[in-house]
């Protein structure tokens, strides 16, 4: 009975997207008020549908509904309650059907908070957000229908969801965020591709768009890193990243996003490159399409690769079908943005957005080629290889630490020509920052050039973002004396809170890109082999192995470890352990992690037998940082799309009023 | 304007070669072989000095521990190749089961492990008794795992 209704919804998900979305073109086409009433009618519509057949999902989960075969495949009678919620999206049906949800909540979003403004575009827009949703239904309709009644006989009890899934609570949180950075890039792709129909790209959309793109970027930066942390923390190999296909394609789209929300910067403030911000934001949706297809087709195999499933070519089409669009409408149209401004100077703001904008293309390609190389060999001669991670840190690294020297220069130059005066004054203070920054690196013993590289410049760009950001505030109290320290802060956050926040956001990733930098670079590891009662030394650390115990419980069963830890005079107990699920053939290991400000102690047991144990014990500096740095970035994410009047705690002053009272 | 445009163009160009150059160039240096045994062996002299993820069974009776070496040898039911670690073993390491080695051959055809795992299947279920684990079940992603 509930796979009908969950049917029903998805069908009419179909029904009002594939309609919506013609009505959207034709708006589009013929400027026709009514056709896109229409079309945002029925966006609502498909948006209701997703949440609804989301909903019935959940609630066959909650009743242990076995006729339904995907609750039959993940669910279990003694999964907790928030597990099997949890198993909506931790397998490839059920991750569609929460795909559509997603993309239901911001079709819906973006249609209501735009109304009827933008005539122009917007119709375009719609219809090709819909275009996209009737995809996604027509995946949940027929080759990945999660909604399909179980084979006779019902099963009385399922085996859960993939053990993976139940480890951690940041494997909760992880594909959700993802998911919403993912299908994010639908919004400002159907916004750029409707500038492209519409053959115009005006201020008042570029607003939207980048707001859009912001949205999805905050998202994926904060779901990439959550996967990154739970590696860390449950995988138990020392890691957080390994260039692994998936995590590149997660990589990618966040590359061209994040080279896409700096060009975005310039069509605002000096009409120019309005061609290249499209193409930009059409790259990033089509590598997420990318990254869907290698994570649902199977055809990497990764801890990330659900089971092999035959919605890979599906997938492809779409995809081909997608760039084969962007590619022609870029082709026929891309003529008709540009020719409004340009770029003439080059020692300015503007001249860096550019030098970004290509390391980051650059990146995104040797990361591309690196990614689907493995792919094409294996597609024309038939061999199976993998692309080792020295090529990608070799690339990634020096295009790195130059975007890193970049996000110092760009905020230091002024839009347009910079005088050399200027040049020095604004320069020079924060060259000599760095350039004391690996002199303290030099004297703490540092002495291999891309960690001291990466200081100096890290030093060099905080150096500008906290005085870029102090500026705006001493200007105003230099011009309003009687205010105070307290109004003028107001002020200076009233007329700058998008940079602010930007800047934020800068921040964090300075901070993010240093702690990588020397994790990777100063990490020390040793394996270790414990006898009962025997010690070891590493670092200033003393490990003895007191005892093996085994723990039960409902859905798992574990082999810990208690390792004796003493530095010094202190003394603490380890206890790394080995998981073993009954579905699950391999134990996974569950490190210890003993995290300080100044380094992460990660103990990671590989084998207790009666013998002794096998431990892998790592130092590595600064890893905390990298999930800070994070957090540090959300947050400036967060700030920047806040509207200005709730910063302003209700006073209704819109950000463009106090954007204009400020000039 | 349009003179402005030719020169951009053709510093794209210019820097774009060069980087596939660097990039192409690099990615042959770095690359890692999936491999069985019999396909190793085939491979002959463009198998030494590579880095390679050996993928088969411990053969059974192959299992000689010597203090903190290891050496055991890995089959796919044609070829044998004898492999040698440093390495802690994984706790289910143990004769008959699947596993993938990744290091690299010399010229003997002694193969040296620098990381290894288990590998039931991809699908993780325990393996029926005498079943051959298939290539494509084999090569997960190692560092993950």
């Amino acid at each position: 009975m509930i796979a009908y209704i969950g049917q029903g919804f998805v069908l009419a998900g179909l029904l009002c997207a594939a309609a919506g979305s013609v009505a959207g073109f034709g708006a589009g086409a013929m400027r026709s008020a009514t056709g896109w009433a229409w079309a945002r009618g029925l966006a609502l519509g498909f948006s209701a549908c997703m949440v609804l057949a989301n909903l019935t999902m959940v609630y066959a989960l909650l009743i242990h509904d076995f006729s339904v075969r995907y609750v039959a495949q993940v669910g279990s009678l003694v999964s907790p309650a928030y597990i099997t919620i949890v198993s909506l999206w931790s397998s490839l049906e059920g991750s569609i059907l929460f795909w559509g949800f997603i993309l239901g909540i911001y079709v819906a979003a973006a249609t209501l908070l735009n109304g009827d403004k933008n005539p122009s575009t917007m119709p375009w827009a719609t219809g090709v957000w819909l275009a996209v949703g009737t995809f996604f239904c027509f995946l949940l309709a027929g080759p990945a229908n999660a909604f399909l009644p179980a084979p006779s006989p019902v099963p009385l009890d399922g085996p859960g969801p993939n053990p993976l899934l139940q480890n951690h609570v940041l494997m909760i949180i992880h594909p959700p965020m993802l998911y919403l950075g993912y299908v994010g890039m639908t919004i400002p792709f159907g916004i750029a591709a409707g500038a492209l129909f519409a053959g115009r790209l005006e201020a008042s959309q570029i607003a939207p768009l980048r707001r859009w793109l912001l949205v999805a970027w905050g998202f994926l930066t904060v779901g990439i890193t959550l996967g990154g942390w739970w590696a860390y923390e449950v995988l138990g190999w020392g890691g957080y990243w390994a260039w692994d296909p998936v995590e590149n394609a997660s990589l990618l789209p966040w590359l061209t996003a994040t080279a896409a929300l700096h060009a975005a910067m310039l069509p605002q403030r000096r009409a120019a490159l309005k061609g290249w911000t499209v193409t930009l934001v059409l790259a990033s949706f089509l590598l997420t399409l990318l990254g869907t297809f290698m994570t649902r087709s199977g055809v990497f195999n990764s801890v990330h690769s659900f089971s092999q499933s035959d919605i890979g070519p599906t997938i492809l089409a779409f995809l081909s079908i997608c760039l084969v669009f962007s590619v022609a409408l870029l082709a026929l149209r891309i003529d008709k943005l540009e020719g409004e401004g340009a770029v003439t100077t080059v020692v300015s703001r503007e001249t860096a957005f550019l030098l970004n904008n290509l390391l980051f293309v650059a990146l995104t390609f040797t990361v591309l080629i690196g990614t689907t190389f493995p792919l094409i060999a294996e597609a024309i001669r038939d061999v199976k290889l993998s692309v080792g991670e020295p090529y990608f840190n070799r690339m990634a690294v020096p295009i790195g630490v130059s975007i890193l020297f970049l996000m110092g220069v760009g905020p230091a130059l002024p839009w347009g020509q910079a005088s050399t005066e200027r040049l020095r004054t604004q320069l020079v203070p924060p060259l000599v920052v760095g350039a004391l920054v690996v002199g303290v690196g030099l004297g703490a013993g540092l002495r291999d050039f891309w960690p001291l590289a990466t200081l100096g410049c890290g030093g060099f760009s905080v150096w500008v973002t906290v005085r870029e950001m102090v500026a705006p505030v001493r200007a105003q109290v230099a011009a309003n004396r009687a205010g105070g320290l307290g109004s003028a802060f107001g002020a200076a956050v009233a007329s700058n809170h998008r940079r602010i926040g930007g800047y934020v956001v800068h921040l964090g990733i300075i901070t993010m890109i240093i702690s990588i930098a020397m994790s990777s670079a100063y990490s020390v590891d040793a394996e270790l082999r414990l006898a009962k009662g025997e010690c070891a030394a590493f670092e200033e650390y003393q490990l003895c192995y007191e005892q093996a115990r085994t723990e039960q419980e409902a859905h798992r069963s574990l082999q810990i470890a208690d390792i004796r830890l003493t530095r010094g005079d202190s003394s603490s107990i380890v206890s790394p352990a080995l998981v073993t699920y009954p579905s699950m053939g391999t134990p996974i290991g569950a490190p210890d992690v003993r995290t300080t400000p100044g380094y992460d102690l990660y103990v990671s047991l590989m084998s207790v037998t009666p013998e002794g144990v096998g431990l892998h014990v790592y130092q590595k500096p600064l890893i905390v940082w990298i999930w800070i740095g994070a957090g540090l970035a959300a947050l400036g994410t967060l700030f920047s799309l806040t509207p200005l009047r709730w910063l302003q705690g209700g006073r209704a002053v819109s950000a463009e009023a106090a954007v204009a009272a400020s000039k | 304007m349009k003179r402005n445009k030719l020169w951009a163009i053709g510093a794209l160009f210019v820097s774009g070669s060069a980087l596939a150059y660097i990039a192409v160039g690099d990615l042959g240096e770095n690359l890692v072989y999936y491999w069985s045994p019999t396909e190793m062996v085939a491979a002959k002299q463009k198998a030494v000095g590579a880095t390679i993820r050996l993928g088969g069974l411990v053969e059974p009776g192959s299992l000689v521990p010597t203090g903190h070496t290891l050496n055991f040898r890995v089959t796919d039911g044609t070829t044998t190749v004898p492999v040698t670690t440093q390495e802690v073993p994984p706790q289910m390491f143990r004769e008959g089961i699947g596993v993938v080695v990744e290091g690299t051959v010399d010229g003997a055809g002694q193969f040296t492990s620098k990381r290894m795992m288990v590998k039931h299947d991809n699908e993780y279920r325990a393996p029926t008794d005498g079943s051959t684990p298939s290539n494509a079940a084999m090569f997960g992603t190692m560092d993950e795992g």
